[in-house]
């Protein structure tokens, strides 16, 4: 059985203030969810949660990854366990080249499986780095350049990508990976995302248009408004948003609240 | 004395005196040239005060706290000072660089334990040795720089002191037109809660070039010492010196240094420093563009964790026009540690076209640590460029959570940060096994063993 990702009744503050109030949603391996919404609504605000960044404070409900409660996991062990986010803002990170870090985070996953790994062989690493660059379209030189430092939107991008594909997650989330990209960048980053979408990996899409999700076909697409997931269904759901905008569903919930 | 009241400290002067000089000179039998020249020297330091946080350079710099019962007196006499090659760590006996190394000249305290030669460079007529033989080996060259126009004992008390007490020192004189085939490396170790008074003399005539690294290393001890050094770099018309200068102290030494680089037509320093240990570090950083198109670089890492604290003031100074300088000091600072970066390029009114620029750059990894960061520049000259930048913040969070989101555990995310932001001086450094060493001192400072 593959591993899942369970989001239960999740209620998340950020400097007091209420943003989730109470997102419940299930993503598995080997599924596509598209998790859509306004600007404001809490999309970003649950990738942060799901990672542990500290200035969300989850103040009810719970997240269960691969059967594990994840309120006391910090974000690293979160990640060797195996849940990725693509970030929506990437930081540079000075001095340290695309190369070294991954490499870093390779280790701290196999350090974790024997205190005593000396680290993934240079040759190994090297091979396995060029192999996933090339099924991004990504020049060899990249890996010699600093993080994301003086990286275009679309290099940026690229590179949550890259880190995906050396990380091999169990499941990714992806903060609005088609914001700042042009047409082309797109059709790369998300082929790319589309190549490595297998069984073994679940993802949730956080975005705000349905362009993306022409080449990440999902499976699931839910809306999220105010915090909650007010809508789930399939891909319809996706076209129909991009035909209708959120208004029928901002009316459907003020009807359902009235 | 009928009452003992606790009254504020004074900037007291160690209990030095001229007998101690008079000794000194004796012991050694040094010429009268010497002699003469370090009593001139110890009336001078006579004449002058003590430093004060009243005087501007020393400002942020208070050392009343110092014990110059355990500070202020030379190392203990012995035939060889109880001294070995041995008493210095093996990993850093080791020749830093390899195959490829030229001279090694260790000192433990004030004497000289090792000094190894390659043949090929005493064929170029290179000279690396000993301060001491040099006086009376190539006494004129000596004579000709030793604090004549570099460091002179004018500057302050402690340039005085060292002038009249210098305990040991290196020396090395590349002749015209000679590329030393090979690098110099030098180290002062200490053993003893004293002072030492070492002193490095560089000489390079026209067109000569050499890299030397020397490193200033101790274990912590349990009372105070100090170490008055100077360093005198003199670069000749179109030579070419790169140097790299590593401090490693114990946290019970004080430092109080004079490090001044002059710098002739065409010539160019490349000069880094590495500044980990010591309790109270205050040392004076100065290149002297004195030629035409001389070009003069000085990049610093310091990396204070504890109660250390580190005073860098360093000037660039284009006496000259068409000069070129380029300062970037970057700081880490952890604990409770205390770092002032004060920094003047000057241009004197002739010194047209001149290009001069400075960085500082400070990280902080503790809400107890403070780094202060003062650039500052004097122009005289109409038609050159100066500029400065400086920023001191604390150690991103969101670069933290961005690494650990890639499973990598917090230590070893901030590592990879302190790293990444050494790296711009480190590249500096012109050979890989000097950068893997000061890579292993930010290593031991981030696991906190001091």
């Amino acid at each position: 059985m593959g591993a899942a990702l369970e989001i239960r009744n999740l209620h998340v503050s950020v400097e007091g203030q209420p943003i989730l109030k109470g997102v419940n949603l299930v993503v598995k391996q080997g599924e596509i969810h598209a998790l859509m919404g306004p600007n404001g609504s809490g999309k970003s605000t649950l990738a942060n949660t799901l990672m542990g960044h500290p200035a969300y404070e989850v103040t009810g409900g719970q997240m269960i990854f691969d059967g594990v409660d994840m309120a006391e996991l910090g974000t690293d062990e979160r990640s060797r366990m195996g849940l990725f986010l693509a970030f929506q803002y990437p930081v540079a990170v000075p001095g340290v080249t695309v190369a070294n870090f991954l490499r870093n985070a390779l280790n701290a996953r196999r350090k974790v499986d024997n205190p005593e790994d000396k680290g993934v062989p240079i040759p190994q690493f090297r091979k396995m780095m060029i192999e996933k660059m090339d099924l991004l379209q990504m020049d060899h030189s990249f890996g010699g350049r600093y993080l994301n430092e003086g990286f275009s939107g679309g290099e940026k991008k690229r590179a949550e990508i890259l880190q995906m594909a050396m990380l091999q997650p169990k499941i990714a989330i992806m903060d609005e990976t088609d914001s700042g990209l042009d047409i082309d960048a797109l059709r790369i980053v998300s082929e790319g995302v589309a190549k490595l979408s297998s069984e073994d990996l679940g993802v949730l899409v956080i975005t705000h248009y349905q362009r993306i999700l022409n080449h990440i076909r999902p499976q699931y697409v839910h809306i999220m408004m105010d915090g909650q997931i007010v809508e789930s269904g399939g891909p319809d759901l996706a076209l129909h948003l991009e035909e209708q905008g959120y208004d029928w569903l901002r009316e459907k919930q003020a009807n359902g609240d009235a | 004395m009928a009452t003992r009241r606790r009254v504020a400290r004074e900037f007291q002067a160690p209990p030095l005196s001229r007998a101690d000089v008079e000794a000194l000179s004796a012991r050694h039998n040094e010429p009268d040239w010497l002699r003469a020249q370090r009593l001139a020297a110890w009336d001078l330091y006579e004449s002058l005060p003590m430093p004060t946080t009243q005087d501007e350079a020393w400002r942020r710099t208070d050392y009343r706290h110092i014990n110059w019962d355990s500070a202020g007196h030379l190392p203990t006499i012995s035939a060889n000072g109880g001294a070995h090659f041995e008493d210095i760590p093996a990993g850093s006996r080791e020749p830093l660089l390899g195959e490829q190394q030229g001279t090694t000249l260790a000192f433990v305290n004030d004497h000289l334990v090792y000094h190894e030669s390659a043949p090929v460079l005493r064929e170029q007529g290179v000279i690396v040795t000993d301060l001491r033989t040099a006086v009376r080996e190539h006494g004129d060259l000596v004579r000709q720089h030793l604090m004549t126009h570099a460091v002179t004992p004018d500057i302050d008390k402690f340039a005085a002191l060292n002038a009249a007490l210098w305990t040991h020192g290196v020396f090395i004189y590349v002749p015209r037109g000679v590329q030393a085939a090979l690098p110099a490396h030098s180290i002062f170790y200490t053993t003893q809660t004293a002072a030492t008074l070492g002193h490095i003399l560089v000489v390079l005539e026209e067109g000569a070039q050499i890299d030397y690294l020397h490193e200033s290393l101790s274990p912590t001890l349990d009372a105070d010492a100090s170490f008055i050094g100077a360093i005198e770099l003199i670069v000749g018309v179109g030579a070419n010196l790169r140097f790299v200068n590593l401090q490693d102290w114990g946290h019970h030494m004080f430092e109080f240094s004079h490090q001044r680089a002059r710098v002739a037509d065409d010539g160019q320093l490349d000069w880094v420093t590495g500044q980990m240990g010591g309790k109270l570090i205050k040392a004076f950083m100065e290149i002297d563009l004195d030629g035409k198109g001389s070009w003069g670089r000085m990049s610093a890492l310091y990396f204070p964790s504890d109660q250390q604290f580190m005073d860098l003031d360093t000037q660039q100074n284009h006496n000259a026009p068409y000069t070129t300088s380029d300062l970037l000091f970057k700081g880490v600072l952890k604990d409770a540690s205390r770092t002032v970066w004060q920094g003047m390029i000057k241009a004197l009114p002739g010194a047209q076209k001149t290009d001069g620029f400075q960085a500082n750059r400070n990280m902080i990894m503790s809400d107890k640590a403070r780094a202060d960061s003062i650039p500052g520049l004097e122009i005289e000259a109409n038609d050159v460029r100066c500029t400065h930048a400086s920023a001191t913040g604390k150690i991103e969070e969101e670069l933290i959570f961005y690494l650990m989101a890639r499973g990598i555990p917090r230590d070893e995310a901030e590592k990879l940060i302190v790293d990444g932001f050494f790296v711009p001086v480190l590249d500096r450094i012109p050979f890989e096994s000097v950068r893997d060493r000061m890579m292993a001192y930010v290593e031991r400072k981030l696991l906190g063993e001091s």
